[in-house]
């Protein structure tokens, strides 16, 4: 393990850096940095990620359709799109999802947060705390502690495959519900492990807090939804902790989306406020009260506080959200009784509808306008990473700005971690990573 | 005494979910096994220790759509001792070729507010309709079992036993009773390639092809069936135009009920 050391070296007059391809994250996509004179004069993050068009080819489809066609926008998160998707198409409709069957759209949901946390913290993050080019390398030097995140991501895999037929885009989920509804001894039999990965993601959250995390703070503004009831994942209302408080409606009137040219990802902003973060640190900070006491309690021995303003320290509280995913999935599990009915019937109305879910990397937003026979007249659906590249940008230069003095290649790698907080998923957002960095 | 070579791994990603190379790292119980025998050279997704080419095997993900990919193909091709694709995407255009069948230029402004920015090709097409592949291994997504029989199967130079008949006969495998027959469910098993163990009906829903078709499928006699049970033809046309709309007996079908 070892620290960014703050090598000085003489500023070049003007530079530009560059990073090509940016590795461990979900996409593809890159970095320019321009310095001139010591100070940073641009940071663009460019996505290359081939546009696919999938606002445009909704159109015209069947209203049932939208969770299957919108998952394929994700392989990572694609219950977010098929839950998004499917609450706003219930919403026009006039059908609510209550009771078990929520239930168990929160628990395959808790599956995903699992998978996709466990993914990111160990095989995506970890080895840039040991300088490591994988998890493999990673493997050779913890094998152990590798060994167990395979289990714990399993664990949240095999989630949703009982529940969902399989890991990558489930089968099983439609609007109104589920095709078929798991008996409850087939989700009994998840429970142990289940039980053994809560005891080792409290272990691995305790193995990574000894890492040495730079010392970097901003002043976010946090984004993230809120639910009176839980942690919310499912839903909840527009919250943040700079005074919004809004319906998942509002959400146009509170986002804007503007195409910048060196992206196929349309980045997103707070109207008149600038940006704004999204996923599991805004969660944390806005909704920590929510989580369960063994959850808190592993965070405070992890070294957290109440609130985290280190991106770098995102890991920690992914993990934290991995705890609390094992707990509510045990929850959920030991509280189910197989419902009568294994979803409710949801007939076409014409009407405007809106859906928003807690991805693991943050609010997944769709809005859908069908017509009396449910065909699909427009969609707009925004990925949590269109929403925090404008936060990656700011991070990055004021990272960059505070470490001018670093080689280019420690610039660079610096830049590439600070991304990398943020498990951007670059698929999802075209709608990454090279770094470029340019000194005059 | 010489070492033993070790075969080096490429994955490369064109248009797509990255759900396909996410198959690799979902193998929890098997992945650290393959990176035993296997040199995991370039992996972009999973690694930042990328090691230059030749590669003795690369994995194409995803579709080509822009003139970019168009040409990064060839190289890809150039410097692989092997080349499979992996996923509905790569092997059929994927779910990006719904543009195939319309305007290009007009799905670009209804995404993105300045179309200039954007530069795109009007079709979205399969890696084999640009390079010569050496296997198509089918699925949205693909199947993580047959990815590492597919592995295998090139590490000890063998043909993959992946079989090419349809979900009907995984279901009858599996002793699923027919979705179709018994409930009138729409169902696209006839013609679709096996690979996911007849998942959907095993689960009371009809096949929505994530596989596409199979080997010499009869499309022309299931739509004729479909529409007999009251399926609309706009509804048919939909259908046949999902993951694998550009395979050519769905395109063909798609576009014969669009008339």
């Amino acid at each position: 393990m070892r620290s960014l050391s703050v090598k000085k070296v003489n500023i070049m007059k003007n530079k530009t850096l560059k990073i090509d391809i940016l590795a461990r994250v979900e996409g593809e996509g890159g970095l320019k940095l321009k310095i001139s004179n010591g100070i940073v004069k641009d940071v663009q993050l460019k996505i290359y990620e081939p546009p696919r068009f999938f606002e445009a080819f909704l159109r015209g489809r069947d209203f049932r359709e939208a969770p299957d066609i919108t998952s394929r926008i994700c392989g990572i998160c694609p219950i977010a799109y098929q839950l998004g998707a499917s609450h706003a198409m219930e919403e026009i409709c006039g059908v609510k999802v209550d009771g078990q069957l929520k239930a168990l759209r929160r628990l395959i949901y808790t599956g995903e947060w699992i998978e996709s946390h466990v993914l990111h913290a160990f095989m995506l993050n970890a080895p840039d705390f040991f300088e490591a080019g994988s998890v493999i390398h990673l493997a050779q030097v913890y094998p152990e502690v590798v060994k167990n995140a395979l289990r714990m991501k399993k664990a949240g895999n095999e989630i949703m495959v009982v529940l969902g037929g399989r890991e990558i885009h489930p089968i099983n989920l439609r609007l109104g519900g589920f095709y078929k509804v798991p008996k409850k001894r087939e989700l009994r039999a998840l429970l142990e492990e289940i039980k053994w990965s809560k005891q080792a993601a409290v272990d691995s959250l305790m193995f990574i807090s000894k890492f040495e995390f730079p010392e970097f703070k901003q002043n976010y503004e946090f984004l993230a939804l809120s639910d009176p009831d839980e942690y919310a994942i499912l839903g909840g209302r527009l919250v943040s902790n700079c005074g919004i408080n809004l319906p998942i409606n509002e959400y146009d009137n509170c986002l804007v989306e503007e195409h910048v040219p060196h992206s196929t990802a349309l980045h997103s902003h707070l109207r008149g406020a600038g940006t704004c973060l999204l996923g599991p640190l805004a969660r944390y900070n806005l909704n920590f009260e929510q989580l369960t006491p063994l959850a808190k309690e592993a965070a405070f021995n992890a070294g957290l506080g109440r609130h985290c303003y280190n991106p770098f320290k995102s890991i920690l509280v992914r993990m934290v959200e991995v705890i609390y995913a094992f707990e509510e999935a045990e929850r959920i599990i030991e509280a189910y009784e197989e419902p009568d009915s294994p979803a409710i019937e949801v007939n076409p109305r014409a009407g405007t509808g809106y859906g928003a879910t807690e991805a693991p990397r943050g609010i997944c937003y769709h809005r859908y306008t069908i017509d009396d026979n449910g065909i699909i007249l427009d969609s707009k659906i925004v990925a949590p990473t269109s929403v925090n590249q404008s936060r990656i940008e700011k991070d990055l230069w004021d990272l960059v700005q505070a470490n001018v003095g670093l080689t280019d290649e420690k610039l660079k790698f610096f830049c590439e971690r600070a991304i990398r907080n943020y498990d951007p998923c670059i698929s999802c957002s075209t709608h990454f990573l090279t770094v470029d960095i340019e000194r005059d | 005494m010489p070492k033993p070579h070790i075969p080096k791994l490429a994955v490369w990603k064109f248009a797509s979910c990255d759900g396909c190379q996410l198959s690799l790292l979902d193998c929890e119980d098997e992945l650290l096994a393959i990176a035993g025998q296997i040199e995991i050279a370039n992996f972009p997704e999973a690694s930042s220790a990328i090691v230059k080419g030749p590669y003795d095997l690369s994995l194409v993900e995803g579709s080509i759509t822009t003139p970019h990919d168009e040409e990064r193909i060839h190289k890809i091709r150039k410097m692989s001792k092997y080349v499979i694709t992996i996923g509905a995407c790569a092997t059929a255009g994927g779910i990006q070729a719904l543009r195939n069948f319309k305007d290009v230029n007009e799905f670009i402004s209804l995404v993105y507010a300045r179309p200039h920015y954007i530069s795109t090709l009007s079709k979205s097409t399969a890696i084999a309709d640009h390079i010569e592949v050496d296997f198509e291994l089918r699925g949205c997504p693909i199947n993580k079992n047959q990815l590492l029989e597919l592995i295998s199967a090139f590490l000890q130079n063998r043909k993959p036993n992946i079989p090419n008949y349809s979900v009907c006969a995984e279901c009858k495998r599996r002793g699923t009773v027919c979705v179709m027959v018994s409930k009138g469910i729409t169902c696209m098993g006839p013609v679709t390639h096996a690979g996911c163990n007849a998942l959907c009906p095993s689960y009371n829903r009809g096949c929505y092809s994530c596989f596409g078709p199979k080997e010499t499928p009869n499309a022309a006699s299931l739509s004729r069936w479909l529409l007999e049970q009251g399926v609309e033809k706009e509804e048919l046309v939909r259908i046949f135009r999902g993951f694998n709309a550009n395979a050519e007996p769905f395109r063909k079908e798609s576009e014969y009920y669009e008339k």
